[in-house]
């Protein structure tokens, strides 16, 4: 059916546009929100897919990658300020916010 | 047809909310309020497209809700675990959407990152 | 033991509808991983109320989902007019808000309805005190009415 490929346009274009903020951030957590939408957008496409190629099982890529894209978004944001990945070299706590 | 019809507006709106989003995205002046942007694309984006699967899985070719009204009880369980799938997908993006956004807000606060106020007249709202 | 017979069963009903498989060897696979994940979790100490939030299943969520759906709609609706326009009339400000409801998780399903409305963002979150990022004045107004406060803290229902 037509309409899922249109729906599978407007994702992609969202995709693109979101890359578009990734890239010109100027903040770290503009780069994170940005792929972060990028990330819902990928599952909405996966999504939509499913059902544009009559194979719905897609729906079992799309959750798993809605629940990846949240551990990866936290899992930066934890590196951010903790860098390294052993307990050893965590970083201070951040100082209060303005 | 009617179907067809139903699907496609919920899809079309989902992907104008999804596209309003992401050039809120590129649009808004700074990180916290192109957050509420992306917001849009988390929230009503995702749930209006979802909401367009979840009627094609009920009532399109093969639905479950189809498949039952004719009887025919075996046919229509592919339908109704991928309509349980697609809430599944739509409870995660909506709880983890907003979990995920908050640590970012927490992040750039204690980072010490000042939000965008209209009083700076040197800021303009587009970047 | 309450919280691990819960967590058990949304994983044994998690394992059921999403494979949708009744053999034999899947469902003895599947009460295999369910009883490793849950003695896991047990043995993390995740299994309380707050990794298990038995304490938010409450027969008000019926009437509370709806109506923060409809907020959510309707303050998307608001963002989204906001980015086509010409001038977006952004006047991005912060502000504090007191929880007023007496459990943390109470508070932290308020937290996460500001969040999950778009024009409200949640920053930081102490004991009694919630600092929001909100997109304009407007958004601001409505949330410091206390009207989404006052429904979850009658979500809460009596102590």
């Amino acid at each position: 059916m037509s309409v899922f490929a249109v729906a599978m346009v407007a994702v992609m274009v969202t995709m693109a546009l979101a890359l578009v903020r990734a890239l010109r951030g100027p903040t770290i957590f503009d780069r994170i929100l940005a792929v972060n939408s990028f990330g819902t957008a990928t599952v909405l496409f996966i999504s939509v897919h499913g059902y544009l190629a009559g194979r719905p099982d897609f729906l079992d890529l799309a959750l798993v990658y809605a629940l990846m894209n949240f551990i990866g978004t936290l899992a930066v944001l934890k590196y951010l300020h903790a860098p390294g990945l052993g307990a050893a070299d965590l970083a201070p706590p951040g100082e209060e916010g303005p | 047809m009617i179907v067809e019809v139903v699907v496609g507006i919920l899809l079309g709106l989902g992907g104008l909310a999804c596209i309003t989003g992401a050039v809120g995205l590129l649009r808004f002046p700074d990180v916290y309020s192109r957050m509420h942007a992306s917001g849009v694309t988390d929230t009503l984006g995702a749930g209006l497209v979802v909401l367009g699967l979840l009627v094609w899985a009920a009532l399109g070719d093969g639905g479950w809700a189809t498949a039952l009204a004719e009887g025919h009880a075996e046919a229509a369980k592919p339908g109704l675990l991928q309509s349980v799938k697609l809430v599944s997908i739509l409870f995660f993006l909506w709880v983890s959407g907003t979990t995920a956004v908050h640590a970012l807000a927490k992040a750039a606060w204690l980072d010490g990152l000042v939000p965008w106020t209209r009083d700076e007249e040197g800021a303009s709202s587009t970047r | 033991m309450r919280h691990t017979l819960a967590l058990a069963g949304v994983l044994a009903l998690t394992w059921l509808l999403w494979s949708g498989h009744t053999g034999a060897l899947l469902l003895g696979l599947g009460l295999l991983s369910v009883a490793a994940t849950a003695a896991l979790a047990r043995r993390m100490g995740l299994v309380d109320g707050e990794g298990v939030p038995l304490a938010v299943v409450r027969p008000g969520l019926i009437t509370y989902l709806p109506w923060l759906l409809w907020q959510v709609v309707l303050s998307s609706i608001d963002v989204g007019r906001r980015v086509w326009a010409r001038d977006p009339g952004l006047a991005p400000r912060m502000l504090h808000v007191t929880p007023t409801q007496a459990t943390l998780t109470g508070r932290v399903l308020y937290a996460n309805s500001i969040t999950l409305t778009p024009g409200t963002i949640s920053v930081m979150m102490e004991d009694d005190d919630i600092l929001v990022h909100a997109l304009h004045a407007e958004a601001a107004d409505g949330l410091a009415s206390g009207d989404m406060d006052r429904r979850v803290t009658a979500l809460e229902g009596p102590a």
